[in-house]
Parts: structure tokens; sequence; C-alpha cells
């Protein structure tokens, strides 16, 4: 209960307390969870504060203080860390956003890998455990906690500062925010394998941080459009895993199943990201999410407009899986040997030998040109490649009801 | 706090440099160490002789052993380094990226070790 009622303010007070502790990630860390440790045998003895927050930021404000004190350096730093904490109950505390924007850059400096900015974001701005980001990235706990060990470290030893970039930096900043972002909703997103509730976590912990970044950097197109994106993905989630756990494409998702509220959102962000003049690849793939989105059966989406987004996205992010993407979708507006040009070009270009998307994207193309046996031929391919059991299943079924045919 | 900036670029590409361009590049260098020294980041800073000059040195079983060229052949080499003071990674990151060897090879942004009194 408490960590569920409280896991943002977890991410707040950390980001207050780094700043008074002079960038020392670890020191607050620890004196939050203990101020944590403290709630959980106070409150259900004395009752629930009526600031929990606020409390919860007093008593590490007191730790932290002590701390300090232990360490006889920073006095003048002491008075700091009070005017953190105005009111001596700490009710009415609120955090400063400016403390929750370091933090979010300083967890995603592009100085840390990829790996340990994910991890770091996770557990500094939204509170996971050690134990649950290590679950839902498919690592051994001892892994992952030597991954944020050597952040951490790193982040001392080398002195990324706790700051808000320059306005100069900003822009390329925020570009590695969001794709640290983009990571931990993909990362959730795309699993197919593991255990699916915990990835879904992780698509809400990624919609969580997007709304705070959103929040924080208001008048950025891009961190709206990339919201959007992951708000209309997330929109369709109860519609893509079947009964049995397998995955339903877009075309025969129940689209009745899809949230309209998550859905509505999505696409009201995309329109203020539009509104700000976003043109990105982030605003690409939305758009191309909120044209499903609208339309109210398979058969009424707008592939002619998509395969122009693709076609777009194709030159923002070139990239075979993108092409692929973009033939699937010309095959869909002006007929499948269309498609099939497309993917033989990609093919020719030798840039996907060990995709299993590709031998199956030709497959089903062929097959809708009723050229079966080289469609057969091709989901074997595919079936020869592919990694994922859900995948796996696809394409056997697929095969199957060709062979049936 | 102290940086210390390598420059790692490919030899043999720099070799195949005209004069011209040495030259050119030179002049950048020059520019790039007046605005250090200027604005107070620049601690020392040295251009390096190719690898065919490098000696290495081991003891081993307290006995000495001597051999020709760098201790690891890599892709890149050390060709030369900054000594920099910077406040934080960001301002040392920006740094580097204004050195003309940025552009062609690649600079490694080391912390230098700082040694405090131990606390708690």
């Amino acid at each position: 209960m408490l960590e569920r009622a409280h896991r943002e303010d977890y991410g707040r007070i950390v980001a207050t307390l780094i700043r008074v502790l002079d960038g020392d990630f670890g020191a607050a860390e620890e004196v939050v969870q203990d101020a944590f440790a403290s709630a959980l045998t106070q409150w259900p003895r004395e009752g629930v504060p009526r600031e929990p927050a606020g409390w919860l930021m007093r008593v590490a404000r007191n730790k932290a203080v002590d701390r300090m004190r232990r360490s006889a350096r920073l006095e003048a730093r002491v008075g700091e860390l009070e005017a953190a904490a105005p009111s001596v109950d700490g009710a009415g505390w609120q955090a400063l956003p400016d403390d929750s924007l370091r933090l979010l850059f300083t967890c995603c400096h592009p100085a840390l890998s990829p790996e340990a900015q994910v991890a770091l974001a996770l557990r500094c701005l939204c509170g996971l455990t050690t134990e649950q980001i290590a679950r839902a990235f498919l690592v051994s706990p001892a892994t992952l906690a030597q991954r944020l060990v050597r952040a951490q470290r790193k982040i001392r030893t080398a002195r990324i500062p706790y700051v808000i970039p320059e306005p100069e930096a900003l822009a390329e900043r925020t570009e590695g925010v969001l794709h640290t972002l983009y990571l931990v909703f993909s990362e959730g997103y795309a699993a197919t394998d593991g255990p699916a509730l915990l990835r879904v976590d992780l698509c809400e912990e990624a919609l969580r941080l997007a709304r705070l970044a959103r929040s924080l950097l208001p008048d950025d197109a891009e961190v709206a459009s990339l919201r959007a994106l992951m708000l209309l993905h997330h929109s369709r989630r109860r519609a893509r895993v079947a009964a049995d756990g397998g995955l339903v494409l877009l075309d025969r998702q129940d689209r009745s199943r899809w949230d309209g509220a998550q859905r509505d959102e999505g696409l009201a962000e995309l329109e203020a990201a539009l509104a700000m003049g976003a043109r990105g690849a982030y605003t690409v793939q939305a758009a191309i999410a909120a044209l499903h989105a609208q339309a109210p059966r398979a058969e009424d989406t707008d592939w002619a407009q998509i395969a122009a987004l693709y076609a777009r996205l194709v030159v923002l992010t070139p990239g075979p899986v993108v092409a692929l993407n973009h033939a699937a979708a010309v095959a869909m507006a002006r007929g499948p040997e269309h498609g099939l040009a497309l993917v033989d070009d990609l093919e020719a270009s030798g840039r996907l030998a060990d995709y299993h998307l590709l031998p199956a994207a030709r497959a089903d193309l062929l097959r809708r040109l009723g050229r079966k046996e080289e469609a057969v031929s091709a989901y074997r391919r595919a079936l020869a490649l592919v990694r994922t059991a859900p995948e796996r299943h696809f394409l056997e079924a697929r095969l199957r009801e060709l062979l049936a045919e | 706090m102290k940086y210390l900036l390598m420059i790692y670029e490919n030899e043999k590409a720099a070799e195949t440099l005209s004069e011209a361009e040495v030259q050119r590049v030179l002049g950048e260098y020059g520019t790039f160490t007046e605005a250090i020294q200027r604005s107070g980041h620049f601690l020392s800073g040295e251009e390096l002789e190719p690898t065919a000059a490098a000696t290495t040195v081991r003891i081993r079983d307290g006995k000495r052993l001597t051999t020709d060229g760098p201790f690891a052949e890599t892709r890149e080499q050390l060709g030369g380094f900054f000594l920099v003071e910077a406040r934080d990674l960001d301002e040392a990151i920006g740094i580097a990226s204004r050195i003309p060897s940025a552009r062609s090879g690649s600079i490694e942004v080391r912390p230098v070790r700082e040694f405090t009194m131990p606390q708690d």
C-alpha cells in the first residue's frame, strides 16, 4: 500500500535530496529508503500522517542532516536542506519541478550506457525496486544492482552534473531523454515472452515518465509527440493479446477492447504536438498510430496516408525495419504487387538476411497474390529464423491456414 | 576538477594528409589551444610522436622486459592529449568536442582521480 501510494513521492523526494546532498545519488537514495522503512513501522502503529509526502520528506531530511553532521562537512548545506522542507512538520511540502527535471536529465545522461539510463530512471524517478527492474528486463537482481552501482559511481567520479542542460545543449539532451523513455516503453510493448503483467508495468512506467517529462518541458513538441505515440499504442494493449497469450495483429484486433479514453488523450497530445510544429520521427509514428486508432474497422484504415507517413519515416530514421513497414503499408494502399516489389528490393540489399519478418512479410504478400507455393516456402524460411514462441505460433497458424486452402 | 582529454586518431590516415591539410589542422589546434588558455581551462597539452616511436616496458619477476611498439594494437592510436580544468563532465565534454580531431578521430574524456579525506 505504502509503495503503491507513494511511488511518485519517492522520485520527488530523491530529486530534492540529491541536489541538497551535492549530487550524491547513493546517499539520497539511502536516506529516502530509510524514511520509507520508518513509515512501514510507524504508520501502522500511529496512523498514516495527514501529509504523507511531507512526513516522508521531513524524516528523509532529518536522516540527511544526521548523515552530513556525521561526515562533518558542508555545514552550510544544512541550512539549504532546512529550506528544502520549509515547515517543521513537513506539511505542504512540494518538490521543485526543477529538481525532478535535473534528476531526469542526469539519469538519462549520454555518458551513461542506455541500460544504465533506463535502470536509473526506473529506480530514481519511478521508485521501482532493483528486483522489480531486474525482473522486467529479465536479468538477475545482482546484475542489475551492479549496473546501478556502476552508474552511480560514474556520476560521482566523472562528476556528471545534477543540472538542467544549458539552452544550447537542451535539444540534444532532450532527444536522449526521449530515447531512454522510448526504450523503456518498447521493452514493455514488444515483449512477447516473460511474465506479461510485468511488461505492461514497464509501459505504464514509461507513460509515467513521459507525463513527467511533458509537465517539465511543456513547450517541447517532441516530448508531446512521444507521449502521444505511447498513449496511442498503449490504448490497444487489451486487444493485442489473445486468451491463450498469443499475439493478435492490428487487423484482427477486437477494436471495442481498445481503451477509448487513453486513445483520446493520445489524439489530443498529437494535436498539441502538431500545433507546436512537431515534425520529427516520434510525430510521424504517432500520426500513423492515430490513423489506425481512428479507423472503426480494419478495412476503414487510411492506408494511402499511412504509406505516405512511412515514406517520410524512412527518410527520418532510415532502417530496414522501417522500410519493411513501409512496404507493408504500400501493399495495403496500392496492392500486394507494389509492396512485394519493395520487399524484393529490401531482400536484394541483403540488410535483413537473418530477420524473420522479411520472409514473413513476403509470405503474406505472395499469399494475397495467390502464389501459394512461393508463400509456403517463404513461411518456412520465416519459421527457420523466428525466435519467440508467440511469433512462431502465429506463423505456424498462418502456414496451416494456407496449406488447408 | 581535472579531466584528461585523450585524442585518438588513425595514424595511417593522418600520414596521407597533404602538406596543406597538415598546416590547416595545426592552425586549428593553435586557435583551439589559445581559446582554452584564455578561458582558463588549459593545464597542459602535447602532441605525441606516432606509435612507431613507442616502447613498452614491464617488470616481471623482477626482470625488465622492453618491447617495441604500443601495449595494445588498436584501430585508433593515442596521438596527443589535453589536461584541462572543468566544472563538471558536461563542461569537459564541451571542450573535448571543440578539439579539431573530434571530427576525424575520437576523444576519450577521463576524470583525474581526486584524493579526498575519507568520510565517515
